[in-house]
């Protein structure tokens, strides 16, 4: 029998179920737990089967479809339907009946199956098919080792969303994030890097002072940050491969904001030795300085145009705090922002057409996009009151931000029309200052 | 009730009368510990030593509270600047490192930055009263280091802060 489809918050709620029931391991107290407070009727429905296991494997620990079904919720693009509301299983394309689907008003379904490769390696095969059109879009087979399968799943969702929306998919990426856990002068920071979902957190960089604003390296390898260690600010490079560490910049006053340029060769940084804090570009292989910004104002939160040609910053040059442009030649720096009192640390969706930042009105902060191709219209994509650092997905289709949620630090994602909100949790401490990674190519 | 008890007394129904009359405007709570309590004026002829850090009344005023925003030093703190000053003329080894923080709103490297301008600005202000400029240093630590975690303006105005720090006497 097929049963009546559900209003889509009763999926969520599920969703939310499995996933708590997911976090409940032994893995909880570094862990981020996952909920979806919003919901949007006009997205795709898609049905994710649960993937057939070749009889006599051992269970696995990481359920592929519904790693899947996860991703499309976030995305906002997609609606999955819930587990319990997928009443077949097949597990290819010749087992499918394609009418039960049509009924449950699903328009594309994927189905798979795992299979035991040898030597710890699994076989993933995957299709996806046109539900009305009962037409196959896309197929084919991993073969990784068991410990990828999150990976795995995250590699095969990008392949579906990039089939039927046309856009890359971005949920094989990671985040890096700052935690910290503990009161008063035992608080323990920690630099965190975690798979976009928040899964797998691995701790790459812990301090007993603060740790700030890491930035990914356009190649994935490395994390820019600001770290308190030596009692002062300093800017330093943590490669994520070798475990390598060093120090670019540790002068007097401020070493903040760094953002790599999209060739991965320099930092812009926002240094204050000068006086007070200006813009600088540092070649990473010279490490020679070039000063951009000449102003008695606070210029800070750098951030590269995708073209490499020019740089975005906050700058209160003109009285509070608003975001500017300036080439990286040097020049003179042109205002962008003109809503709201209070615009800060922007981010640049990947074709310089969208950005977002902080835009502050009274006492609430929230996330706003502003759309560089509509005049510079801006919207609003968080609640507020407080939210704080956010950061594209290298495919711009969701941001993720900081927000506070009584007295603690807590991570959202949010699809760019700000109607999918989730929401990543630490089980205890403050998470703040996510930074959306770039594309993975292995 | 001698007058100078019923002069008090008036004086506080005054108070309280315009705190009344007085709209509900949106102002700053006043920052806590904000009026020295009368400190001494230090003898002109006496230096400072040591041990007065721990026993006058305003060296031991180490908390400079700001505006929403801002690095100017207000009226009521030009006591403090001027006695810690005059410990840093009296004892030219002192060291002082100025700490400064935000209120938890904006963005963290923004807030490095306006941390970092009320530090200058109690710098400023103890060189022009004497003080020298290699006896001081300023750290900013933004919003990250709050004394209160609560999100109102009582909190935030206990946050928005330069700490004088001694770090040689």
């Amino acid at each position: 029998m097929i049963k009546p489809m559900r209003k889509i918050s009763s999926s969520f709620a599920i969703i939310l179920l499995v996933a708590v029931a997911l976090f409940a391991g032994p893995a909880a107290a570094q862990s981020l737990s996952v909920d979806i407070v919003g919901g949007v009727k006009t997205a795709t429905p898609i049905v994710v089967v649960p993937f057939a296991q070749q009889a006599g494997m051992s269970p696995l620990s990481t359920d592929v479809a519904d790693v899947m079904r996860n991703d499309f919720n976030r995305s906002g693009k997609f609606r999955s339907l819930a587990r319990s509301e997928i009443v077949e299983t097949p597990s290819q394309g010749s087992e499918i009946k394609f009418a039960t689907w049509r009924l449950l008003k699903q328009d594309y379904i994927v189905v798979g199956r795992i299979s035991d490769a040898g030597s710890g390696m699994l076989n993933v095969t995957y299709e996806l098919w046109d539900v009305n059109k009962q037409q196959e879009l896309l197929g084919g087979t991993f073969t990784k080792p068991t410990a990828s399968l999150r990976d795995v799943a995250h590699q095969i969702a990008d392949k579906v969303y990039q089939q039927i929306t046309g856009v890359r998919g971005a949920f094989w990426t990671r985040m890096a994030y700052i935690t910290a856990v503990g009161l008063g002068d035992h608080i323990t920071y920690s630099l965190i890097v975690a798979d976009s979902d928040g899964y797998n957190p691995q701790v790459a960089v812990r301090s007993h002072e603060s740790l700030l604003s890491p930035a990914w390296s356009p190649d994935g390898s490395s994390i820019a940050y600001v770290s308190f260690e030596d009692g002062n600010s300093s800017i330093r490079i943590q490669n994520l491969v070798t475990g390598a560490r060093q120090i670019v910049s540790a002068r007097k006053g401020i070493n903040g904001a760094p953002a790599w340029s999209p060739d991965g060769k320099k930092l812009a940084v926002s240094l204050s030795y000068v006086g007070n804090p200006e813009i600088f570009i540092i070649d990473l292989a010279t490490h020679q300085e070039t000063r951009l910004t000449h102003s008695l104002s606070i210029d800070t939160e750098p951030v590269w145009a995708p073209d490499g040609q020019s740089i975005y910053f906050t700058s209160d040059r003109s009285g509070r705090p608003q975001i500017y442009q300036i080439p990286v030649t040097g020049g003179t720096p042109q205002r962008i922002t003109f809503q709201g009192q209070y615009n800060a640390k922007a981010s640049v969706s990947y074709d310089g057409k969208q950005i977002a930042m902080v835009q502050g009105n009274g006492n609430v902060y929230r996330i706003a996009i502003q759309d560089q191709s509509l005049g510079g219209q801006t919207r609003f994509i968080s609640p507020g009151p407080f939210d704080d650092s956010v950061s594209f997905a290298p495919n711009a289709s969701m941001l993720l931000y900081a927000a506070t949620d009584g007295s603690r630090g807590v991570l959202y994602s949010v699809s760019n029309d700000g109607l999918v909100r989730q929401r990543l949790i630490l089980a205890d401490g403050n998470v703040q200052e996510p930074a959306w990674g770039p594309y993975r190519e292995h | 009730m001698n007058k100078t008890v019923r002069v008090a007394l008036v004086a506080l129904l005054c108070v309280g009368a315009a705190a009344c009359t007085k709209k509900q405007e949106v102002k700053p709570t006043p920052p806590p510990a904000a009026q020295p309590t009368q400190p001494q004026a230090p003898v002109s002829d006496g230096k400072y030593t040591p041990a007065d850090l721990d026993t006058d009344a305003c060296l031991r005023q180490r908390t400079v509270y700001f505006d929403f925003d801002k690095s100017e030093i207000k009226p009521e703190f030009q006591q403090i600047m001027a006695c810690h000053a005059k410990y840093l003329r009296d004892r030219p080894s002192a060291q002082i490192r100025l700490e400064g923080n935000t209120d938890e709103r904006g963005t963290r490297e923004y807030n490095l930055g306006l941390g970092e301008r009320r530090g200058n600005a109690v710098s400023s202000a103890l060189q022009a009263d004497g003080g020298s400029a290699s006896q001081l240093s300023v750290v900013s630590y933004g919003k990250e280091k709050p004394v209160c975690r609560e999100h109102n303006e009582d909190c935030w105005s206990k946050n928005r802060r330069v700490e004088i720090v001694y770090t040689a006497q």
